[in-house]
């Protein structure tokens, strides 16, 4: 009995092993660098000098308008995905035809295939002064300029973030038990109210699920402010990509890089937390 | 004049892919397309991590079957390197770059795969200093003729008598306007600036580069080009901050804005003005007459270079005035060698874009080491493009 223990728990090691080795090379190790990066100094050619000062941590008010950018973008892209989102979600689990359900989800996942790039150069193209304007321009709208806006960075992160929004919430409306919605409409309930206190509260764990998903991912966006925004907007992703490769100052943005991170588990625990209360007792799947 | 046949029929195949390349080089700029997208760097990285590069070893004797190059979109007649491949067997993988901070930061990290890259005149005294590039071998570049070069473009090369880099070819940094947009004439940076804020307010584009468009705004001033004086950036820094709510966008990607018509003035390399005149003919190309940025484009081979036999073959292969001119034929910017201007065409070299004035060229300044690694710029860009 006790070989068998033995056994088991060496089998539980191994099968572990592979996973654990991935999570320590690829996040704890680079993360670990990052760490130790942050507290150096940029070396006079730019790159990273070992040192132990926390004077990249008290330079961050510089980059305070790129956190204040994409602490106001992020939500509100996330809520604008949302919006989109639910009544999607809401057709796919409890009105398209069954037969068409797959078909249709598919239609959703497969632009996620191609690359975000490519989907948003694409945009740049439609938005851009031979798409939609040069159309426009045919019955007397001219000069009308729709890229480099920011209704088209809203656009960009609404159309590039859908699916991740969509399939938390019709997870969560597709296991929704159809007996609730009758209940509810046994005991006198308008459509409207049972939508309010039934469907909708319970599928806010996946609204939750997706809001955060969605949130985390735009805190470290970057192609899509300078696409289709023309790169008037800084973003923390941007400056991180201009600290790194622009001036070189490996520890300043190693140092914006960590507060990102944690930033990003404030956010992930809040959303987790919210999630909880609202949906009372019911235990939240994040996916 | 009688209708051809070939009137209304859907369009050809060969004017199809005509238009498509039209379409590809309007879609990449020089120096920002891959620099925002990582994905110059992440070619090198995979080429490397899936072994497709050659191993120092293997290459000791022989030219190998691979080498890679970094430079930047746009800059070469892939002709060039088929040709080679068929000459030597060997491939030529291109990696292509969005700014020389790029492809710095990517040889300073160590292990880029290159055996040759194209770095500007102001980077190669940085990379002597840092010890990443070789010295030139002379021997093995018999194609190259030292006393046919404008000195004038290639003295950045050498430092302290020895050879780092030869030149590929130079060209200047002016302002790209389109005529029918904005009719009026204009031939300096303070025109520029000023027309930025009127009548092309939300049209006009600056580069996403510290080194050109902190430049063009000191030179409003007067100031040089590469002045690291704190109250003369402050002054810049100013007139960039005012500018900023007017402009289209900040983005060294400006042939698309400025083909779509979106944008109609901007910032504007050499080669990509030349590539925007010759396919819409209203895109003048003009230089600023406070002066402004000249440069050259260098050749060099890193010093871990992993096939550094076929980074030489390439290069002198490169020199050869035959193989040179159809590259300048191909990416539109000027030639240094006085052998390659011998055989460019009449047509080119009366060109005022690629060959501009020498009244004109006479005020430029070429970009210094110190106004790219100045960490106070570096900061002025961030805070520009934060506002």
């Amino acid at each position: 009995m006790r070989g068998s223990l033995v056994h088991k728990n060496l089998l539980t090691a191994l099968l572990l092993a592979p996973a654990t080795l991935w999570l320590v090379v690829f996040l704890v190790l680079p993360f670990v660098a990052i760490a130790i990066f942050s507290v150096g100094e940029r070396a006079p050619e730019g790159g990273y000098q070992a040192a132990l000062t926390f004077a990249q941590y008290a330079n961050l008010p510089a980059r305070a308008t790129a956190f204040w950018n994409t602490m106001v973008l992020a939500p509100i892209g996330a809520l604008a995905c949302l919006l989109v989102a639910y009544p999607v979600a809401y057709y796919l689990a409890l009105r398209a035809p069954q037969r068409w359900r797959l078909i249709l989800l598919a239609l959703i996942v497969i632009p996620f295939w191609t690359s975000l790039l490519m989907r948003t150069y694409a945009w740049m193209y439609i938005l851009g002064g031979r798409g939609i304007p040069a159309l426009l321009a045919y019955v007397g709208i001219e000069d009308l300029r729709l890229i480099n806006t920011p209704g088209a960075v809203l656009l960009g992160i609404v159309y590039g973030y859908l699916p991740l929004m969509i399939l938390p919430i019709y997870v969560s409306l597709e296991r929704l038990d159809r007996r609730l919605l009758e209940a509810s409409a046994d005991l006198g309930a308008a459509p409207l109210s049972t939508f309010i206190g039934v469907t909708l509260r319970l599928s806010l764990p996946g609204v939750m699920t997706g809001f955060s998903l969605v949130m985390i991912l735009l805190l470290g966006e970057y192609l899509i402010p300078t696409l289709l925004g023309g790169g008037k907007v800084f973003f923390i992703g941007n400056a991180l990509v201009d600290l790194f490769l622009q001036s070189r100052n490996w520890p300043f943005g190693s140092a914006i890089a960590i507060t990102l991170v944690l930033v990003s588990v404030v956010v992930l625990i809040a959303a987790n937390r919210i999630s909880t209360r609202l949906s009372g007792a019911r235990r939240v799947d994040l996916i | 004049m009688p209708k051809s046949y070939r009137d209304g029929l859907p369009i050809s195949p060969e004017k199809f892919v005509d238009q498509l390349m039209r379409l590809k080089r309007g879609s990449i700029s020089r120096r920002d397309f891959l620099g925002i997208t990582g994905l110059g760097v992440a070619t090198a990285v995979m080429a490397r991590e899936l072994g497709i590069m050659p191993t120092p070893a293997f290459a000791a004797e022989s030219l190998g079957d691979r080498m890679s190059i970094a430079t930047w979109p746009n800059y070469h007649d892939p002709q060039t390197f088929e040709n080679f491949k068929a000459e030597t067997g060997v491939a030529v993988e291109v990696n292509v770059f969005g700014s020389n901070e790029e492809m710095l930061a990517k040889l300073q990290a160590g292990g880029s795969g290159w055996s040759l890259f194209v770095p500007t005149n102001y980077t190669i005294s940085t990379y002597k200093k840092l010890g990443i590039i070789e010295a030139l071998d002379m021997a093995k570049l018999d194609n190259f003729d030292g006393s046919q070069e404008d000195a004038r473009f290639t003295a950045e090369g050498t430092i302290d008598g020895t050879i780092y880099a030869v030149p590929k070819n130079w060209g200047t940094t002016g302002i790209a306007i389109n005529t029918k947009k904005l009719a009026k004439p204009m031939t300096s940076w303070k025109e520029f600036w000023d027309t930025a804020m009127a009548e092309g307010d939300g049209r006009t584009m600056v580069h996403d580069y510290q080194l050109t468009t902190i430049g063009n705004a000191l030179k409003y001033y007067g100031y040089s080009f590469n002045s690291l004086k704190q109250d003369e950036l402050a002054k810049a820094e100013e007139l960039l901050l005012k500018v900023k709510p007017h402009l289209f966008a900040v983005s060294s990607d400006y042939q698309p804005g400025m083909r779509a018509g979106d944008a109609w003035m901007t910032m504007c390399w050499t080669n990509d003005g030349a590539q925007l005149y010759r396919d819409i003919p209203e895109i003048a190309y003009v230089l600023g007459k406070e002066g402004g940025e000249i440069w050259t484009d260098f050749y060099a081979i890193p010093k871990d270079a992993p096939n550094k036999p076929a980074g030489y073959a390439l290069l002198n292969y490169l020199m050869n005035p035959k193989v040179a001119v159809k590259e300048h034929l191909a990416n539109g910017a000027p030639s240094t060698d006085a052998r390659v201007n011998a055989l460019l065409p009449k047509e080119v070299l009366d060109n005022p874009i690629l060959y501009p004035a020498a009244d004109l060229l006479k005020p430029l300044e070429f970009g210094a080491a110190a106004t790219l690694t100045d960490p106070g710029r570096a900061e002025l860009m961030a805070r520009f493009k934060s506002a």
